[in-house]
């Protein structure tokens, strides 16, 4: 794990856009947070509310929020104007923002609430009106317990700011989830190592504050903010410094290894057409498709299968050609989007099992599978066994199995070596089919829909000439068999383990380009 | 006799919380000068009725007349500066030193105490100058009553009211406390309300006693009086407690065995 060494210093520019995004969030958070706890201290009615719907923002995954933020804004854009943006710092500042209120309005309740009623009295007792009361007694004698809050607040948004990432937000989860999705365990220690060591910085800084306030030392109080202040100060002039004015072609890919071997041949060959280009890696698949729409992001590679299902709702399969072709003319006439063409091969739903138990169970094909299922356990990504493909096989052979299991799509593999699973749901691109030599069974019944990979061009750059000259040449150049090898590359573990951008220069030589 | 105009008077004063009737309807003058106690047991209404003179507590019906102006009227800063507020429970402000404690009421309305102000302030309490430094859980609970005293007094008040200035000290501090308050109040030429369940702390410091039950106003006796016999039945069964201790600490003193 000598790399991580070497990828750390590498990380400034997530890093600075980490500081950037936790400080603002927390910032917003207290803005928000402190006059309402003002009010709450007034009223039991606003103390309950306010509370309860902090609260109700906590038990919402960190994941969760940050992806409703996007189809919340998108919406929202019809009351803005399109300027809105739907990806990126906009939504995850927001998202942060709702997850940092809670630590900070509670503990600045709590403190009003505790305050000794002795002191209370005697500030009326003086005479101080209640916003004498509140800026010279209140206040001061609370700032400890909101200090505490704010320092909670601050562990937890720079925990979740590199959920950031799946909403096309740079943060330090760029490394770890490209990391995870490409079983590069260095990247992901390093995203990690990088993010606790922020929030612990933080931590003990908010401390040294907390201190200076409760044990009324100015110099620590003082000296603490303006370490923070440095800090972010630094971390804005860092983000200053590497962003330029002129708007670059950004390729998204979603979380696995396929899509950023391929964002990097689409970079690649964009560059060397004279274009500036960004990447937004490790997407949520969800986001993706509205992204494209939207022009938040201008080039992406989809499935017709996803598409088919998940944006034109439909659960007929009127076989592959007929499938793209309405596909294609249904994203230009309603979103603008123009699909470029398939690149040639498939990554499908497929079922696989290991060479050795196939033969032994007797299973090529999936009428096969029937046969036995009841005695067998299937694997399946987190989101499988909810996908209309499921339900189509499971109806069309009258599959049942003895259990369903959920593994990550890199674990799926390693539960049917392990026999922790007899058939997983594989994808007909991968790599490892080949490496672990797997058997996908066949489809006699055609249950399962094509997932032939498109290029799609948002709107922005649908008419750019010199992107499609650039990306014309991927069109039915790489043949499932070359991506398979080349996704192998990136998920392999030995010696042989290549980068995605490494990976996407074989794939470029292997298709001829 | 005539009197002469009073500095505080209340009028009618009725106070009600939901169900209960904390005062029940209480008119009494006080004339400027007086030294007064109120008297009572505990639940009497005594502390509520002290209260409204600096609009801690509203009456919920009766006003009160502070120099011949409603205090409802008056604005609550403007007016407790010119009305001193001491409290059993001290409140002096734990992240202000001794000085900035003691200089806090001026200070709410842009004035700024000279530190020889604040150190005379200090010596009328009968604490040294350098104490201003310090922080209030850096001193006794007597030094703490002290500077809540000296507080009270920065604004130069006409009127100083005390609800159980003394309840929470120990018997020599509270009897040296409560001489040097009696002492201040003659110097400065004060009027002084103070609340306290203590007979004998009532009889040996004010001019005037107040005695409530239940809401009212059931005497109002010089000392003499109330010790001559005078008052009715409450006042007396409260001033019959100091008296029979004294009798008993005589007893004890002649014969060498008290009689219990």
């Amino acid at each position: 794990m000598g790399d991580i060494w070497d990828i750390l210093p590498g990380l400034g520019d997530k890093l600075a856009a980490h500081v950037v995004l936790s400080a603002s969030a927390i910032g917003l958070a207290m803005l928000i947070a402190l006059p309402m706890a003002v009010w709450a201290s007034r009223s039991k009615t606003v103390s309950r509310v306010a509370l309860s719907l902090a609260s109700l923002v906590q038990t919402i995954p960190a994941l969760a929020l940050l992806a409703l933020f996007f189809p919340l804004l998108l919406s929202l854009r019809s009351v803005f104007g399109e300027g809105l943006p739907t990806l990126g710092f906009l939504p995850a500042l927001m998202a942060l923002t709702l997850y940092a209120l809670l630590p900070i309005l509670r503990n600045a309740v709590t403190a009003q609430a505790n305050l000794d009623p002795e002191i209370l009295e005697a500030a009326d007792g003086v005479g101080m009106t209640k916003w004498q009361k509140l800026v010279l007694v209140e206040a001061p004698l609370s700032a400890p317990f909101i200090m505490a809050g704010i320092r909670t607040a601050s562990v937890w948004t720079i925990g979740a700011a590199t959920l950031a990432t799946t909403i096309g937000q740079p943060s330090l989860g760029d490394p770890i989830f490209a990391g995870l999705q490409t079983q590069n365990w260095a990247l992901v220690l390093a995203g990690c190592l990088a993010s606790a060591g922020l929030a612990l910085a933080a931590d003990n800084l908010l401390w040294v504050i907390e201190v200076g306030l409760a044990r009324r030392k100015r110099w620590m109080t003082f000296g603490g903010i303006a370490v923070v202040a440095l800090g972010i100060l630094a971390a804005l002039w860092a983000q200053g410094a590497g962003s330029s004015e002129e708007r670059r072609i950004v390729i998204a890919s979603k979380q696995f290894s396929e899509q950023y071997i391929l964002a990097q041949l689409i970079g690649a060959r964009l560059e060397a057409a004279g274009y500036a280009v960004e990447y937004r890696d490790g997407l949520g698949s969800a986001v993706v498709h509205s992204a494209v729409a939207s022009s938040s992001i201008d080039i992406s590679v989809d499935y017709t299968g996803t598409i088919w299902t998940n944006y034109l709702n439909r659960s007929d399969n009127p076989g592959r050609e007929a499938m793209y072709e309405t596909i294609r003319e249904w994203e230009w006439r309603e979103n603008g989007v123009k699909v470029l063409g398939r690149l040639g091969f498939e990554n499908a739903y497929a079922f696989a099992m290991r060479e050795d138990r196939a033969r032994e169970l007797g299973v090529a094909s999936l009428t096969d599978l029937a046969a036995v299922a009841p005695r067998l356990t299937v694997g399946g990504d987190p989101e499988f066994f909810e996908r209309p493909e499921w339900i189509a096989v499971k109806d069309a052979y009258s599959l049942n199995f003895a259990r369903n299991r959920n593994f990550a799509p890199t674990f799926m593999y390693n539960a049917l070596q392990s026999g922790e699973a007899d058939v997983i749901s594989a994808y007909t691109s991968d790599g490892r089919i080949a490496a672990d030599r797997l058997v996908v069974l066949a489809d006699p019944k055609g249950a399962l829909p094509s997932y032939d990979a498109m290029l799609m061009l948002s709107p922005r750059i649908a008419a750019d000439e010199g992107v499609i000259a650039a990306l014309e040449p991927l069109i039915g150049a790489i043949s499932v068999e070359a991506m398979r090898e080349a996704n192998l590359a990136v998920d392999r573990e030995d010696a042989q383990k290549m980068t995605p951008k490494g990976a996407a220069a074989g794939l470029a030589d292997k298709a001829g380009l | 006799m005539t009197s002469p105009a009073p500095l505080l008077r209340f009028d009618g004063v009725i106070c009600r919380f939901g169900e209960v009737t904390a005062v029940g309807g209480v008119t009494c003058d006080i004339a400027p000068g007086c030294f007064a106690a109120l008297v009572g047991a505990s639940g009497s209404g005594k502390s509520t009725l002290l209260k409204t003179v600096n609009t801690l507590v509203q009456p919920t019906t009766g006003r009160v007349l502070f120099a011949g102006e409603d205090v409802s009227d008056l604005k609550p800063a403007r007016l407790r500066r010119r009305v001193g507020y001491v409290f059993q429970g001290i409140g002096l402000f734990p992240h202000f030193s001794v000085a900035e404690n003691i200089a806090i009421g001026p200070r709410l309305t842009g004035e700024t105490l000279p530190p020889e102000r604040i150190a005379e302030l200090l010596d009328l309490v009968e604490l040294d100058a350098a104490m201003g430094t310090r922080m209030p859980d850096e001193l006794s609970g007597g030094q703490r009553q002290r500077v809540g005293v000296a507080r009270a007094l920065a604004g130069e008040p006409e009127l100083l009211i005390m609800d159980e200035p003394f309840g929470a000290l120990d018997p020599i501090t509270r009897d040296a406390l409560g001489r040097k308050v009696r002492e201040l109040h003659e110097r400065l030429g004060l009027t002084t309300v103070m609340v306290t369940h203590d007979m004998a702390e009532a009889l040996l410091l004010a001019d005037r006693v107040l005695v409530m039950d239940r809401g009212q106003l059931v005497a109002d006796e010089t000392p003499r009086a109330l010790l001559a016999g005078a008052g009715g039945d409450v006042a007396q069964g409260l001033v019959a407690v100091p008296r029979q201790q004294a009798e008993r600490l005589a007893a004890l003193e002649v014969s060498g065995e008290a009689s219990r």
